[in-house]
């Protein structure tokens, strides 16, 4: 991710001339516009940059950027950004996935472009609903959702995709939704420019097939005690006025009310992402908005080795080291070789 | 040294070491076919091996076998065997059957013990009278008790003496082939060059071998094998898989285009994931993914940032590939799919030979999905067929599929390494400036080849997306539109069709007044030779032509076979590139010779079935 000194870009010079499709008032809309400004904020260029997808509503994204990409097959976005981003380590690589694309038919290529450490920013547009085959229930779709194909209600339990992301030994984690526009920026930011690959889910809305699923959380009135802004080196804080913490109880956390039941401020955790140890971390993006609020913001941000990096790294060395001048002259030098005169 | 009346010339000869997996007969079989590669020898080698990895010690289905032919027009590692290295008694049993009528059986008496013959399931204590071997043609050398003599000061345990075995019935062999042991000493020199008290064993007990054949055999048949003119210029032994590896590097060299392999291991195509991989001193990434969906894809990946990227499986990966292969034809991107066929169907004989896989090459992809498939002819032709894959999938924006089989991709011949200009430049179809200045869409094409142009990612002013929609033919946006739907799949067929333009004519061998033509494709090429060959010495007038460009085919390729009144297909399958031929050649009759037993032809075979066909 080279920055590009001599200009400085804007949102719209990473837009392309096709307007948007998908249905009014979808979120992907507005995550797309947040993409542009993301983008921008980060001023890599255009031609640097490409974005992978696969196949769904949200995979619908790359024909509406100003930059290299590629709409691909179902559930192979993981596997086909990998090899762009192998191939070249200096493009900017960002993976544009629905939770079914990225989770179900994609799940085996998510969870080995993660352990990898592939450096891609993986959007995950998770709107618990197959909204491009008309709605049947997704692989993150809460036990007992109603849809197309499970008129009684499902019978299984949903990924939560941070858990899957900490299970494939993920380095990087963060949350947002398709309305908090400043939040959704700043952790595609910070997600770009983590080294290795960084999953950012994005609860998103889908007006006509599963509209309200993110209700609970989202809407004004709920987010200040619903959800919680995690910042690096700060206090978790959240409710009105930021009037309640996270403490640590036991082996797990709790909410409280600072000012009562003794509780005070210092007794409030400070959120480190950067810690290699991801017991914490993993506690805090468990929380589903319910009990305890849904964690927002980047919950984990460790640096490791990165794979394309490392595969760049090994064949320069390797090659730099054997001096082989090419196929020929290896062959010669390794190989049982006689001359026919 | 040996009376002159107890050599027998002649043109060629099979040798087949057969034992444990762990005894060393490959190295043995390499050892002697690379000696006589080195004289001018042609050579020719072939693995057979069970799929288990270590089957019991001297059990029946332990046995590996490694059968080498070198010789003058050596084409196939040959039918049956002149000389059977036999190691044990189970080895003995299950590869008699390979052996000449008259051939000559070695083998380590002392490995005729109860145990042994217990295991290799026996009915009496005389291996060679119930086999009903002919005791004349059968030198039942005491190999252990000779090993043991000769390294008795060596200081070395019986495990580690048992380990040089194998050069005792080299030192045979070089003996019964008229071959002096300081050729093979020369290169064990080399191989244990970091371990000298190796190396004095292996040659102690190499010439022991020797010694024993020649002080105690010496009524034995001896073989002296008639050297043939080869091209001038510097050999090494390749087999198959290293070949197309190799191939693609030179491709890489010759393109300018970095070379990426995304892949998934999988017998009998993981070799050259192997070979890539080590490669990396040549700059090549070779890279190991998840399955076999996710290499073809990495592929596409790497290919669309502007890599000759190329994908290794055999016919269940292929499968797998399927969707992935139909992407990288609608996006019109470059790519290498090289699929090592093996039996099938399902998992099948994962270590067996078959030429089954034809039509999911040509056809295994939804909707009209064409692409350009090739089949390499030999071990060494795997080198030409993976340059020339690679070339066309860059120089016209297509997938390409490479077709070769377990048997060449497995077997070995001595192969002349390329000089630098033997190779032609590739020229990659990249977008040229000037046309990118003048207003270019992704999907716009040459007109003589109709190729789109490759942009790539990093080039200011050329950001552009690809994918799996149909898009329109002159806006490059992506369009629902019937018509344009019709244009775009006809103009991507013909796509293809033009890469005939530029292929080197069918031009059928033993021409002269045949009426019959033998045809075959891919790795059946040396067995048919072969029998074509034989054929033609006897007095039959048969025409020949091997298939390498299947899709297309060359333009006369059609009105070539048209001319015959005969066309025999000989293929390693049910009749698959008869059906093939057959669909563009409509009433004309297309007769078959057809085998899928998992294994290559036997060139009698061929004989055989052609005849039949002429009788009728």
């Amino acid at each position: 991710m080279e920055q590009n000194e001599n200009k400085a870009y804007v949102a719209s010079d990473y837009k392309s001339s096709q307007n948007a499709r998908w249905c009014p008032g979808c979120g992907d809309h507005a995550i797309l516009n947040v993409l542009h400004k993301a983008m921008a904020e980060l001023g890599v260029a255009p031609h640097d940059t490409a974005v992978i997808s696969g196949i769904g509503c949200s995979s619908r994204l790359p024909y509406y950027m100003n930059t290299y990409g590629m709409h691909t097959i179902h559930g192979r976005a993981a596997a086909i950004a990998t090899g762009v981003k192998t191939a070249n380590p200096d493009l900017t690589v960002w993976q544009i996935s629905g939770d079914g694309d990225g989770l179900a038919i994609g799940g085996n290529h998510f969870i080995h472009a993660v352990r990898r450490n592939v450096d891609i920013n993986i959007l995950i547009l998770n709107n618990k609903i197959y909204g491009l085959t008309k709605g049947q229930y997704s692989p993150t779709s809460d036990r007992g959702t109603v849809s197309k194909s499970s008129p009684y209600g499902t019978v299984e339990d949903p990924f939560i995709p941070a858990e899957l992301c900490f299970g494939a030994r993920g380095n990087f984690f963060a949350r947002s939704y398709d309305t908090a526009l400043d939040t959704s920026r700043q952790v595609m930011v910070a997600a770009a420019r983590h080294k290795g690959a960084a999953v950012v889910e994005i609860l998103q809305n889908c007006v006509i097939f599963n509209d309200g699923i993110h209700s609970y959380f989202a809407d004004k009135e709920k987010r200040a005690d619903h959800t919680i802004l995690l910042r690096h080196g700060e206090k978790m804080l959240f409710g009105a006025n930021n009037s309640k913490g996270l403490v640590q109880e036991g082996f797990g956390l709790k909410a409280v009310t600072i000012g009562e039941d003794g509780y005070t401020i210092d007794d409030v955790l400070v959120h480190d992402a950067h810690c290699r140890d991801n017991f914490l971390q993993q506690q805090l993006a468990m929380m589903d908005g319910h009990e305890l609020p849904l964690a927002l913001g980047v919950i984990r941000d460790f640096d490791a080795l990165v794979y394309d990096r490392e595969v760049d790294r090994q064949t320069r060395e390797i090659k730099e080291k054997k001096g082989y001048s090419n196929l020929r002259d290896m062959i010669l030098k390794t190989h049982e070789t006689w001359e026919i005169k | 040294m040996l009376q002159e009346t107890n050599v027998k010339p002649i043109d060629k000869v099979v040798v087949r070491f057969a034992g444990d997996s762990g005894d060393g007969m490959q190295l043995a079989g390499n050892l002697f076919s690379n000696i006589s590669a080195e004289i001018g020898d042609e050579i020719s080698t072939f693995p057979d091996y069970p799929a288990e990895i270590r089957a019991p010690q001297g059990s029946l289905s332990g046995v590996s076998g490694y059968q080498v032919s070198v010789g003058k027009g050596v084409h196939t590692p040959g039918d049956e065997a002149d000389v059977l290295v036999a190691m044990n008694p189970a080895a003995l049993k299950t590869n008699l059957r390979y052996l000449k009528r008259d051939g000559v059986v070695v083998c380590d008496v002392d490995s005729f013990t109860p145990a042994n013959l217990k295991k290799a399931e026996y009915a009496s204590s005389d291996p060679v009278k119930e086999l009903g071997i002919d005791p004349e043609r059968i030198m039942l050398v005491p190999m252990t008790t000779l090993l043991k003599n000769t390294l008795a000061d060596s200081g070395l345990d019986q495990k580690a003496m048992m380990k040089s075995k194998n050069m005792l019935a080299l030192g045979v062999i070089c003996w019964l082939f008229d071959r002096p042991v300081e050729n093979v000493l020369k290169k064990l020199k080399a191989k244990f060059a970091k371990k000298p008290a190796v190396y004095e064993a292996n040659a102690k007990v190499l010439r022991a071998g020797w010694d024993y054949g020649h002080n105690t055999h010496s009524s034995m048949p001896v073989y002296r094998i008639d050297t043939t003119e080869s091209r001038p210029g510097t050999y090494t032994d390749v087999t198959g898989n290293t070949a197309t590896a190799w191939g693609l590097i030179m491709a890489s060299e010759k393109s300018g285009r970095p070379l990426f392999l995304g892949s998934y291991p999988i017998t009998p195509a993981t070799d050259i994931l192997h070979e890539l991989a080590k490669r990396k001193d040549l700059g090549v990434k070779a890279v190991q993914m998840e399955d076999e969906i996710a290499g073809v894809c990495s592929a596409i990946g790497a290919s669309y940032a502007g890599h000759l990227a190329v994908t290794s499986t055999s016919g269940p990966g292929l499968a797998l590939k399927s969707e992935g292969i139909g992407l990288a034809v609608m996006a019109e991107l470059p790519l290498v799919v090289i699929d090592v066929q093996r039996g099938g169907p399902s998992t099948g004989l994962p270590t067996k030979t078959e030429q089954t896989d034809l039509m999911q090459a040509l056809y295994g992809r939804n909707g009209e999905a064409p692409l350009c498939v090739l089949a390499a002819v030999s071990p060494t032709d795997c080198f030409h067929m993976a340059f020339e894959a690679a070339r066309i999938a860059m120089e016209h924006m297509t997938p390409v599929i490479l077709l070769t089989d377990a048997y060449i991709a497995n077997g070995s011949s001595a192969w002349r390494i390329p000089e630098a200009d033997d190779y032609p430049e590739i020229h990659p179809h990249i977008l040229p400036d000037n046309l990118l200045e003048q207003g270019w869409k992704p999907f716009d094409r040459d007109s003589q080849k109709l190729a789109r142009y490759w942009a790539l990612p990093g080039t200011p002013g050329a950001m552009h997306r690809v994918g799996g929609l149909e898009k329109d033919y002159h806006t490059s946006i992506i369009s629902t539109d019937g018509a344009n739907h019709e244009l775009m799949v006809n103009t991507r067929r013909e796509k293809i069709a033009r890469i005939a333009d530029e292929l080197p004519p069918v031009k059928p061998m033993f021409d002269d007044d045949a009426d019959t033509i033998l045809v075959g494709w891919g790795g059946t090429y040396g067995h048919l030779l072969t029998a074509v060959d034989e054929l033609n010495a006897e007095g039959h007038k048969v025409a020949f032509w091997q298939f390498r460009y299947i899709n297309p085919m060359p333009h006369n390729a059609l009105d070539t076979l048209r001319k015959y009144k005969n066309i025999i297909v000989a293929e390693l399958n049910t009749g698959m590139f008869a059906d093939y031929l057959q669909m563009k050649l409509p009433g004309k009759e297309i007769l078959r010779i057809n085998k899928v037993e998992g294994q290559p032809f036997l060139v009698r075979e061929i004989v055989e079935g052609v005849k039949k066909h002429l009788e009728k």
